[in-house]
């Protein structure tokens, strides 16, 4: 094969893996902002409590118990973190959010950022402010598979696979089932779907919940694949903010797409010029917005 | 956000004349605040206090009487004070040249992202902000010139006009004074014209200042230029007072805090601002000691402000002055 | 006012007061109704009668004043327990289709609030014009599909009350003439039903009473024998 592009796929596959998080990220933001009219600054900062929540299972808790040999695998954590972090979401839904939904939703922005300063500092407070590596990936997840262009680690290969599984599988809930039904209901009409009887101010809570467990769950899956640092969601919000800019905050699959494909093409600029490869998503940006304001998948208006 | 019981309260005769009477007050205190600072204050913390109060009212000018919410005014801030620093150190500038020259490309900086922020409303001008500014902070990070992580070094402050030496630090604090004071002067008075009247329906009610005729976007794009200029003038005599430029001043949480100090202090007010500024900077210094809880009490302070405290304390001290629009 | 003395109200709205924000809409609606019957409510554009369904249903900022159902209070439940526990089915002003839900979708959005709702297959025959495009999204329905769905959805759901605002608003004579037909048969089901409407002739065969709103407040009750006598006050009242 041609090295130039064995190269392009290989940063592609990395730029996909990337895109994994951009995908899940902006699809919580997304369906938060459906119902709630919410734009959720935290979301960085819970992806990154996720991999602590991780981290701590792993390595923490164990000693803080006095019982050392105590290690709460990957597995366990995949799914305890994400529905920590939901409940945590919640709380937050329910005591603060809440008290904002009649004002200008500027002030929830400020309120979810405020959440940010506080849990990032209080991480730096007791974590290794550059970073700590996750101890817990597991066995069966170790070593490369030979993709014929290139080898590539098992589990990134795995965390592809499993965020579109959750990708699709939330898709799935939100276009097809009766909850999704009233999901949608919901972010039309909230005050009819309250008068047929359906408990908004619940479901409120619980697609809070459910969309800062997608960040959550993120974070897990992230944590073997970068070291876990206080900082981890902060850069990454504002990326996070420009994929919902270009894709339109609308649409659950635009969203994830949208996700998906910026990773990408983040990745495949690596290749052509390292240093843009950082800004290359805003430019991105700028483009949409001069060309299609409302975003690549938003609607008119 | 202010209601139209409120507007028509302020525009009642009695209470023009309490407000003329109160703001009076205001501008003799601030006005005599900052004259004898230095005799209270480190020459060094009052120059910051006063460039980040400036770079709060230059922010307020958005937030508080157009109603648009930026989260990237650190990039116009920073930015400036890059290229601020770069003309000084490098080029050789005089000290109000280079910081001309900082405050001119902030507002070129701000025409181009506001140019393309207006495109959309509300949350999403926020979030576009956000990352246009991002962008910024990636140069300043990356570009040849900036220094990289450890900043722009060794800014020399120079001499005022050739003659006065502003290396001796009172010299230099009334210069910074003087700077001040005319970035406020030009903000009141911008507030206070028939184009900052139209901001202001605008901030009420867009939909209707659109129907009425105006060029919504237009005055928009000016606000935001006149906004990120004068945060360009804060960042550039910053760059000046401490001799570097970092890239903190460019980072996003310096946008976040410029948000705290104008909320603190009370959007929408002429005075809240520089309360806001001076209360932030002030509860930085004074918790330095405890490293980065200082970003927890930041946050939960935010966080107080939003849910308990919109107005903010001029705001407050307004309402119970029945004064609003006049602090 | 020469109101039927009623044995035991179904619903008996009694000083009802309604604000929007900071406007007092509604300042002390007093009205009742027994179980199978339908009143009107009348009143020029403004008048407070969709105020009046949507402050039963709980969907105005504030409410005060009583709201007996089946003698149980309601003023003060959440708006989200209203439906279920009175068994109310609200059909609100323009419909209220959901854009984004398939028509399948908007007719099993609303939980079952009782027993002997109607099954899809009854509805089905019951609007046979829905039945063909049960897959299709509610933004791409007529007028008249829309109207149909929007009662039939509550139909479904084993309400006993329902609350009809503006059916007939906007749709064609034959779709009017078929609404008729279907109110006429829920009401000889035992329906109970508050109507909204702005097209006397619609109403006037259909009802039991005529409440007339203006200013949020009822002016007039007007009882169905005694309309022809009415006609000139009731003529003043609707004129522009
Ligand atoms: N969401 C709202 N906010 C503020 N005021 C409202 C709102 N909805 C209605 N109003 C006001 O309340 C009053 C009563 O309105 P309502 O919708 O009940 O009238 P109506 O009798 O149903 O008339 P129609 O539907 O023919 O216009 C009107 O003056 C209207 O302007
Ligand atoms: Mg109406």
């Amino acid at each position: 094969m041609d090295p130039m592009i064995r190269l392009i796929l290989a940063q592609g596959m990395l730029g996909l893996n990337n895109g994994v998080f951009y995908a899940m990220l902006s699809l919580g933001l997304a369906v938060i902002f459906g119902l709630l009219n919410v734009v959720n600054f935290a979301h960085g900062a819970l992806y990154m409590l996720g991999a602590f929540l991780a981290l701590i299972l792993y390595s923490n808790l164990g000693p803080w118990l006095g019982l050392d040999a105590l290690h709460i695998g990957f597995w366990p954590a995949l799914v305890l973190a994400p529905l920590m972090v939901a409940g945590f979401g919640m709380l937050i839904e329910r005591f603060l959010l809440r008290r904002l939904y009649k004002l200008d939703p500027i002030y929830s922005l400020l309120l979810t950022f405020g959440i940010t300063l506080v849990l990032q500092g209080v991480f730096i407070n007791f974590f290794n402010a550059s970073g700590t590596p996750y101890p817990g990936m597991p066995d069966s997840l170790k070593g490369v598979v030979n993709l014929g262009f290139m080898m590539f680690p098992k589990y990134r290969l795995f965390v592809i696979v499993f965020s579109i599984i959750v990708c699709f599988g939330t898709w799935f809930i939100i276009e097809r089932t009766h909850i999704g039904a009233r999901l949608r209901a919901g972010t039309e009409n909230p005050e009819l779907v309250k008068a047929f009887g359906i408990n908004v101010p619940l479901m409120v809570m619980l697609t809070f919940g459910f969309g800062t467990g997608l960040a959550g769950l993120a974070g897990v899956l992230a944590a073997p694949i970068y070291s876990v640092s206080p900082l981890m969601g902060a850069n990454l919000i504002i990326v996070i903010f420009a994929v919902v800019v270009i894709g339109g905050m609308g649409s659950i699959l635009g969203a994830v797409v949208t996700g998906f494909s910026l990773g990408l093409i983040e990745g495949i600029t690596k290749v052509f010029y390292a240093p843009a490869s950082n800004t290359v998503i805003f430019l991105l940006m700028v483009i949409v917005l001069l060309v299609r304001p409302q975003g690549l998948f938003g609607k008119h208006g | 956000m202010t209601d139209i019981a409120e507007f028509e309260a302020e525009t009642a005769p009695e209470t023009m004349k309490r407000g003329r009477v109160v703001q009076g007050i205001m501008w003799a205190l601030l006005i005599a605040a900052v004259l004898i600072a230095p005799a209270l204050l480190y020459p060094v913390f009052a120059m910051q206090l006063l460039c980040f109060a400036l770079f709060a009212v230059a922010f307020n000018l958005l937030i508080g009487f157009t109603g648009l919410l930026s989260f990237g005014h650190a990039a116009f801030f920073g930015g400036a004070a890059y290229i601020a620093g770069h003309v000084l150190k490098v080029w050789g500038f005089p000290p109000i040249l280079g910081i001309l020259t900082g405050t001119l490309f902030a507002a070129a900086l701000g025409w181009l992202v506001g140019l393309l922020a207006i495109r959309r409303q509300g949350i999403y001008f926020a979030m576009i902000t956000l990352a246009l500014a991002q962008i910024v902070y990636f140069f300043a990070l990356q570009m040849p010139f900036t220094g990289g992580e450890d900043g722009l070094q060794g800014i020399p402050r120079g001499y005022l006009l050739g003659m006065i030496d502003l290396s001796q630090p009172l010299n230099m604090y009334y210069f910074v004074a003087a700077v001040f004071l005319i970035g406020f002067a030009v903000i009141y008075r911008v507030v206070h014209s028939p184009f900052g009247q139209v901001l202001q329906a605008i901030r009420e009610n867009e939909p209707r200042a659109l129907s009425l005729g105006y060029n919504v976007d237009r005055f928009k794009l000016l606000a935001f230029v006149l906004s990120a200029g004068l945060a360009g003038l804060a960042g550039s005599t910053k760059a000046l007072v401490f001799q570097f430029a970092s890239l903190t001043d460019a980072h996003w949480q310096m946008s976040g805090e410029v948000i705290l100090m104008t909320l603190l202090g009370g959007m929408g007010t002429i005075f809240g601002p520089v309360v806001g500024a001076v209360i932030v900077v002030a509860l930085q210094h004074m918790l330095s000691g405890i490293g980065s809880w200082v970003q927890v009490v930041i946050g939960g302070t935010f966080i107080a402000c939003v849910l308990l405290f919109r107005r903010g304390i001029v705001g407050e001290i307004a309402r119970m002055l029945k004064v609003g629009g006049w602090l | 006012m020469s109101t039927q003395t009623l044995t035991k109200p179904m619903l008996k709205i009694e000083g009802l007061h309604a604000w929007y924000g900071e406007s007092h809409v509604l300042h002390g609606i007093d009205l009742e109704l027994a179980e199978g019957q339908l009143i009107t409510l009348l009143g020029r554009n403004g008048a407070g009668r969709s105020t009046t369904l949507r402050s039963i249903m709980g969907m105005v900022d504030r409410r005060e004043g009583s709201i007996l159902i089946n003698g149980e209070e309601f003023i003060t439940k959440p708006a989200h327990r209203i439906s279920p526990d009175a068994r109310i089915g609200f059909c609100p002003e323009e419909r209220g289709i959901f854009a984004s839900l398939s028509v399948e979708e908007n007719l099993m959005l609303p939980p079952t609030v009782g027993e002997n709702g109607m099954s899809v297959e009854e509805l089905f025959e019951m609007f046979p014009n829905l039945a063909n495009v049960r897959k299709r999204m509610g933004t791409r329905l007529s007028g008249g599909e829309q109207q149909m769905l929007a009662i039939a959805r509550i139909l479904r759901t084993g309400a006993r009350l329902l609350l009809l605002d503006e059916i007939t608003e906007g749709l064609a004579p034959v779709i009017v003439k078929t609404l008729g037909r279907v109110i006429r048969d829920l009401k000889s089901r035992g329906y109970t039903i508050v109507l909204v409407e702005q097209n006397f002739r619609f109403a006037a065969p259909l009802a039991d009473r005529h409440y007339v709103i203006e200013h949020g407040e009822v002016i007039d009750v007007i009882e169905a024998a005694d309309v022809e006598a009415s006609m000139d006050r009731l003529n003043h009242y609707l004129s522009v």
